[in-house]
């Protein structure tokens, strides 16, 4: 044992770091158990299958809940992600920008899009937009004002995300493209945007799944039957049937996507690891 | 004489308040190897970063090629593709292959079809001989392969000057051969070449002149014999005294005032 060893520990008394240390993990495991035999005890499983796991229920969901609900829902998701991804270029381009007004109506935007819940920015696009210019149409109906909607929160948080990723690649980059003659504008795209993207690739996808949830909130524009998705589908049949097994099964067609592009990401993410090394 | 083709006139560039550049006036004619040598923060990465503009100077003129880089509506893209420039960190493009790194610029910056653009970057590869990492990745190849394939692009755009910013400092001392043997090439080859360099061997060998910077001013100019072989001032001495024999250097006074010391 060294000098610093015995410098911490001054006296032998009571138990050693480590029996502590494994002592406090024991308590962990314990009161962790208790907690989920509590549940299982003092859950009633018989009614909570039969108001969510009633099998007949589930299956004359199908084949609609994957043909009509959840093509809408992905629908939903990537049209809104696509605006939010042009939109949040442009944004996280303003905020670099070395014109004062665009930076500063780029941040103006980015806190209030950031700030507000996305259920308000949807009401907002329901009621607001066309109160505002009557007579205009939103091109591509619901789907057009979900696209919209979604496009508009998702691109405050994108701008964030993008603008981080330019400002991680390193600055040689950009000057060394400028030495080789590249413009400003044409060193960002074919150098500087590319690398970018790698890097926030991880996060983009993690935005992803967020608008695939947050694409539930298309009911507050009021859809037609055709234009259900996931949630709002469940509901209704949930109400329909007395029953909640819809909703369950809504429920598990989420996790069907967002687990997936969950493992996807951390795959990326162990990937870009790799590369750094 | 033919007009020189860098000339450096009344350069002074300023961080804040701390002057780095404090009047430099320089000529480089056709053809002519300069190395720039001096202590740290003595202002001669500035100087060549000035030439081709990436630091933008406080007062004073740099012409390359007849062209003024510094007059304010000049086509500032235009005249570096005529300045190559090779970087302490190299610099490649990550994201491309040893090829890619060559013909992006090419195609994206003088507009080459492809053909043309590989052919240009597979002749390039072959001049500092690492042809057969055409397909490689930057992040696969050592510090010394790296830099030579950004000497090989930067030659791909076909310039009349090459600027090279202190290009073997981050090379492991085995490495820092092979890119001199490059460069020296180059120089042979008639490149007019303005070198930031540590390495006082090849700035004997290679250069036409060997200038002496500190504290922003330029102290000695001239052949390599002259300010590296019989130095006229004590500081050019002092320096490369601590330069060719680091061990037998002596505990110094740290002087504060390191840019701004007096004229001799």
């Amino acid at each position: 044992m060294t000098d610093t060893d015995t410098a911490l520990q001054p006296k032998k008394k009571g138990l050693t770091r480590r029996q502590k240390r494994s002592l406090s993990r024991g308590v962990q495991y314990a009161v962790f158990a208790a907690a989920v035999i509590a549940f299982a005890v003092t859950a009633d499983w018989g009614r909570l299958q039969n108001q969510f796991a009633q099998a007949d229920i589930a299956k004359q969901m199908f084949p609609d809940v994957i043909t009509l609900a959840l093509k809408n829902t992905v629908l939903y998701t990537l049209s809104g992600f696509v605006v939010g991804l042009v939109l949040g270029m442009v944004i996280a381009l303003m905020r670099l920008s070395s014109v004062g007004p665009y930076r500063w109506l780029a941040g103006v935007y980015i806190e209030i899009f950031r700030g507000l819940p996305a259920l308000l920015i949807f009401i907002f696009v329901g009621v607001a937009v066309p109160l505002a210019f009557p007579g205009t149409e939103i091109p591509g109906g619901t789907y057009g004002k979900v696209a919209l909607a979604l496009g508009l929160v998702s691109a405050a948080y994108m701008a964030e995300t993008i603008r981080a990723g330019i400002q991680a690649v390193p600055k040689g980059q950009m000057e060394a493209a400028r030495s080789l003659g590249f413009s400003p504008a044409k060193a960002m795209v074919s150098i500087i945007v590319p690398q970018a993207f790698r890097i926030i690739l991880p996060p983009l996808t993690n935005e992803l799944v967020l608008l695939f949830k947050d694409s539930s909130l298309v009911l507050f524009l009021g859809v037609t039957l055709e234009e259900r998705e996931l949630s709002k589908f469940g509901r209704d049949l949930a109400s329909t049937t007395a029953n909640s097994t819809p909703i369950l099964v809504a429920g598990l067609c989420y996790l069907l996507v967002t687990i997936p592009l969950s493992f996807v990401v951390r795959r990326m993410e162990s990937k870009a690891q790799e590369a750094i090394r | 004489m033919s007009r020189p083709e860098i000339e450096v006139r009344g350069l002074h560039k300023s961080f804040g308040d701390n002057e780095v550049l404090r009047g430099i006036d320089l000529e480089i004619g056709q053809g002519e190897v300069v190395c720039v040598i001096g202590p740290s923060g003595s202002g001669k990465s500035t100087l060549l970063r000035c030439v081709n503009l990436l630091e933008e100077p406080t007062k004073g003129q740099v012409f390359v090629g007849g062209t003024e880089v510094t007059d304010p509506d000049v086509d500032i893209d235009a005249v570096r593709r005529r300045i190559g420039m090779v970087f302490q960190q190299f610099n490649l493009f990550p994201h491309l292959d040893v090829t890619g790194n060559l013909t992006l610029p090419q195609r994206r910056v003088l507009g080459r079809d492809k053909g043309t653009a590989a052919r240009v970057a597979a002749e390039n590869l072959a001049r500092v001989g690492l042809s057969e990492k055409a397909d490689a990745y930057p992040s696969s190849l050592s510090g010394g392969q790296q830099q030579r394939v950004a000497i090989a692009r930067a030659l791909a755009m076909g310039p009349e000057v090459m600027l090279f910013d202190e290009p073997t400092s981050a090379l492991d001392p085995e490495l820092v051969g092979d890119v001199l043997a490059v460069m020296r090439r180059l120089a042979r080859e008639g490149m007019t070449m303005m070198v930031v360099t540590h390495e006082m061997t090849f700035a004997r060998e290679v250069a036409d002149r060997v200038v002496f910077m500190d504290g922003g001013v330029i102290v000695e100019d001239g052949s390599p014999e002259r300010v590296i072989g019989d130095p006229q001032h004590e500081r050019t001495r002092h320096f490369l005294s601590r330069l060719l024999d680091p061990a037998m250097a002596e505990v110094e006074e740290e002087t504060s005032e390191q840019v701004g010391k007096s004229e001799p």
